[in-house]
C-alpha cells in the first residue's frame, strides 16, 4: 500500500465511524424527542404501556416521605392537573426539592410509578438567597391576598 | 510591510481588496493580536464578576458559577457555525477563495467550543441534576453539532484537491445549519431535562444583574478569542495553500 | 466579597471539583489550541 492510499483508508474509516455515530445520535435524537411524560399524559394513557419511560412534573409539596428502611422515598409528582405517586430506593440529586422540578425513569406497577432513576429539573432562574427569599415573600403575601378575596366571595 | 499597505488605503478603503488572499493576509496578521488582547483582558475581568462580584445562586449555590463558561462556549458554538456556514456559502456562490479558507479556518475553533460546552453541561449537570449527561433533544442536538464539525475536517481533509475540499465541505456545512435552530429551540419545541433560555431578545433575563454582566463580559471573550484564533489560524491556512506563489516565498525568505 | 479565605473559594461550597474542573479543562483547551496554531504556522514556514 502506497502512504496516499493508506491515508485515503484511514480517513474513508474514519468518515465512516463518524456517520455511524451520526446516525446513532440522530436514531437517540428521533427517540428522545419526548424526553418525559407529564403525569396528565400518562393519565390520558399516552405513555408506553409496559416499558420503562420517564414522567416529569413538579414534586407535590409535603408528599416526600421517607421509608422506614432508611433507602426508599415516596414523594408525588404532579403537574398541578394530575398526580402520579412514585417510589424510589436511591440516592436524589442535590436539587431534588418539594415544589421543584424533577424527571423520573421507571415503570407503572398498580398505580405506582417505580423509579429506577430521579433526576432534578431546575429553572432558568438565577438569584442570590436574599433575593429569593424577597420572591418567596412576595408569592406568600399574594396567595394570603387571593385567600382573602376568594374567601370573601 | 502592512502598515504600508495601510496606509495608502486610508483615503478610499476598498473592502474587496481584501478577498485576495494576498491582501487578506498582513491584514488579518496586524488585526488577530488586537483581538489576542482583548480576549485576554475581557476573560480576566469577567472571570473576577464570575467569582467575586456576582453572588452565589439561591437554588444551585456555586455550581451555577460554571455557567459563566457553558453560556458563552454553547454560543459561540453555534454563532461559529453559522459564521462558517456563511463563509462556505459565500464561497460556493462567488468562487471567492478566501471564503473558503475562512471556513476552513473557522472550524476547529467551532468544535473546540462544543467541546467545552459538552464538557462543562456535563460537569454542571452531575452536581444539579444529578447526572452526567442524558439523550434530551438540547444536548443530543449538541453533541450532532460537534459531530457535524468533525465531518466537515474530515472532509476536507480527505479532499486533496483544496478547491474541491472547500465545494464538498460547504455543501455539508449548508445542510447542517438546519441543527442551529433545533438547538436553540429544542428547549421550546420538546419537553427536555435542559432548563429554557435565561436571556432572550423578548424578555428581561432571568438572573440576577451582576450574574448577567459577569456571563456577557465572559461571552465578548470568546467572541474576541474566536476571532483571533481564526484569524491565526487563516493565515496558516494561506501559507500552506499559497505556499508556491513569489509572495509567499518572498515573505517566508524574510522571516528566516 | 464572596469568600471569607483561599480554602473556601477553591472548596466552591463543595463543588469545587465539577467549577474548577469545568474552567480548568476550558483554559487546558484553549492552551492546546494556541500551541496547535504555533505548531501549524512553523511547519508552513519550514515547508516552504
Amino acid at each position: 500500500m502506497k502512504p496516499r492510499h493508506r491515508r485515503i483508508a484511514l480517513i474513508v474509516a474514519g468518515v465512516a465511524v463518524l456517520a455511524l455515530a451520526a446516525g446513532l445520535v440522530l436514531s437517540a435524537f428521533q427517540q428522545n424527542l419526548v424526553f418525559f411524560f407529564t403525569p396528565s399524559q400518562v393519565a390520558a394513557n399516552e405513555a408506553p404501556q409496559g416499558r420503562a419511560f420517564r414522567v416529569g412534573g413538579m414534586v407535590e409539596t409535603g408528599s416526600v416521605k421517607r421509608q422506614p428502611d432508611g433507602v426508599t422515598v415516596n414523594f408525588v409528582v404532579t403537574d398541578t392537573a394530575k398526580s402520579i405517586p412514585v417510589a424510589y430506593k436511591g440516592v436524589l440529586p442535590d436539587l431534588f426539592r418539594e415544589g421543584k422540578g424533577v424527571v423520573t425513569q421507571g415503570r407503572l406497577e398498580n398505580g405506582v410509578f417505580v423509579a429506577s432513576e430521579v433526576l432534578a429539573k431546575h429553572d432558568e432562574n438565577y438569584m442570590p438567597p436574599e433575593a429569593a427569599d424577597a420572591v418567596k415573600k412576595a408569592q406568600a403575601t399574594n396567595q394570603k391576598a387571593t385567600g382573602t378575596v376568594i374567601n370573601a366571595k | 510591510m502592512p502598515s504600508a499597505n495601510l496606509q495608502n488605503e486610508s483615503a478610499s478603503f476598498n473592502w474587496f481588496k481584501y478577498a485576495s488572499p494576498q491582501a487578506f493576509f498582513p491584514l488579518a496578521g496586524a488585526i488577530a493580536p488586537w483581538f489576542a488582547a482583548f480576549a485576554a483582558v475581557l476573560f480576566v475581568v469577567g472571570l473576577y464578576i464570575g467569582f467575586f462580584v456576582a453572588p452565589t445562586d439561591a437554588q444551585q449555590g456555586e455550581s451555577y458559577r460554571i455557567i459563566f463558561i457553558h453560556v458563552p462556549a454553547a454560543w459561540m458554538s453555534m454563532v461559529i457555525y453559522l459564521a462558517m456556514a456563511f463563509w462556505a456559502g459565500i464561497g460556493l456562490a462567488f468562487n471567492t477563495r478566501l471564503s473558503g479558507m475562512m471556513a476552513s479556518a473557522l472550524a476547529p475553533t467551532g468544535a473546540w467550543f462544543t467541546f467545552i460546552a459538552l464538557w462543562t453541561g456535563a460537569l454542571w449537570g452531575r452536581p444539579t441534576w444529578g447526572t452526567w449527561w442524558v439523550w434530551d433533544a438540547r444536548l443530543t442536538s449538541e453533541l450532532l453539532l460537534l459531530f457535524l464539525y468533525f465531518g466537515f475536517m474530515a472532509l476536507q481533509a480527505a479532499i486533496d484537491d483544496p478547491r474541491r475540499a472547500d465545494k464538498a465541505g460547504a455543501v455539508l456545512a449548508l445542510v447542517g445549519v438546519i441543527n442551529i435552530p433545533i438547538i436553540y429551540f429544542s428547549v421550546q419545541w420538546w419537553n427536555t431535562l435542559h432548563q429554557g433560555s435565561s436571556v432572550s431578545l423578548k424578555s428581561a433575563p432571568t438572573m440576577a444583574a451582576t450574574m448577567f454582566t459577569g456571563m456577557m463580559v465572559m461571552v465578548f471573550a470568546c467572541w474576541a478569542y474566536a476571532i483571533a484564533a481564526a484569524l491565526w489560524r487563516v493565515r496558516c491556512i494561506i501559507l500552506e495553500r499559497e505556499l508556491r506563489t513569489d509572495w509567499v516565498r518572498a515573505y517566508l525568505g524574510k522571516q528566516t | 466579597m464572596n469568600w471569607g479565605s483561599m480554602i473556601e473559594f477553591f472548596a466552591m461550597g463543595g463543588k469545587g471539583l465539577y467549577v474548577w474542573g469545568s474552567y480548568g479543562v476550558t483554559f487546558a483547551v484553549i492552551a492546546i489550541e494556541i500551541a496547535m496554531l504555533a505548531l501549524r504556522r512553523r511547519a508552513a514556514g519550514h515547508r516552504a
